[in-house]
């Protein structure tokens, strides 16, 4: 299945870019995605960000399903 | 499209008028805006930017949660994105309720929930030209 992740705000600048494309097995969860972004990451962002799929926070354990959005979400500074 | 999000100055008067019902009796008013003070140098502006499509949904969530609480409370809001210069308004509520104390709880509930959920963040813009994410620490 096809998953978008979308990174923003100073996780976009560490990582040099704002969006992936990424492609697992079914089965997979938001971990396993967390898991390949920090691969490619090398350490620029944090292993165990905020997270939302579909514009709701999700939690390392929810599966992910073909066609998600996955947003990897640094501390919120709204206000 | 955009319900909760502008790139436009706020008009808080035209909020006013959003909420504005005889059934009120008491009008809250939380206006946020950019400080000139930082730790280390005079902040001039600051950029604003957001997961806009999450953002949305998360102020329709946490409207729906003051609705949900305050039935009868009446709630208008806009947060701007972009850049805002120093002394100009980035978040501005309003909440009328039959009685005051509600309108308090409500517009509190609202900036407080906006700054723990809201998928919006800030870049300083500093005097000296330099520039930073803003990182919270609950203020």
């Amino acid at each position: 299945m096809h998953v978008k992740v979308l990174v923003f705000a100073s996780y976009a600048d560490a990582l040099g870019k704002g969006e992936l494309a990424l492609s697992f097995p079914p089965g997979a969860t938001v971990g396993d995605c967390l898991a390949e972004v920090q691969r490619q990451a090398g350490g620029r962002v944090p292993p165990a960000p905020l997270v939302a799929v579909n514009r709701v926070y999700a939690r390392p354990e929810q599966p992910l399903a073909d066609g998600d959005e996955v947003a990897l979400i640094p501390p919120v500074a709204g206000g | 499209m955009c319900a909760w999000l502008t790139h436009d100055p706020l008009d808080v008067p035209a909020l006013l008028a959003e909420v504005a019902a005889e059934g009120c009796g008491g009008t809250a008013v939380f206006v946020g805006t950019v400080r000139r003070s930082a730790e280390d140098g005079e902040v001039v502006g600051i950029d604003y930017s957001g997961y806009e499509a999450m953002a949305e949904a998360e102020f329709d969530r946490i409207v729906a949660d003051a609705r949900s609480q305050w039935p009868d409370t009446r709630i208008a809001l806009r947060h701007r994105l972009g850049y805002v210069k120093t002394g100009e308004a980035s978040v501005a509520i309003v909440a009328a309720a039959p009685h005051r104390a509600t309108a308090f709880h409500a517009c509190r509930f609202i900036i407080e929930e906006t700054k723990e959920r809201v998928p919006i963040w800030k870049r300083e813009r500093l005097a000296a030209g330099d520039e930073r994410w803003v990182v919270p620490h609950g203020g």
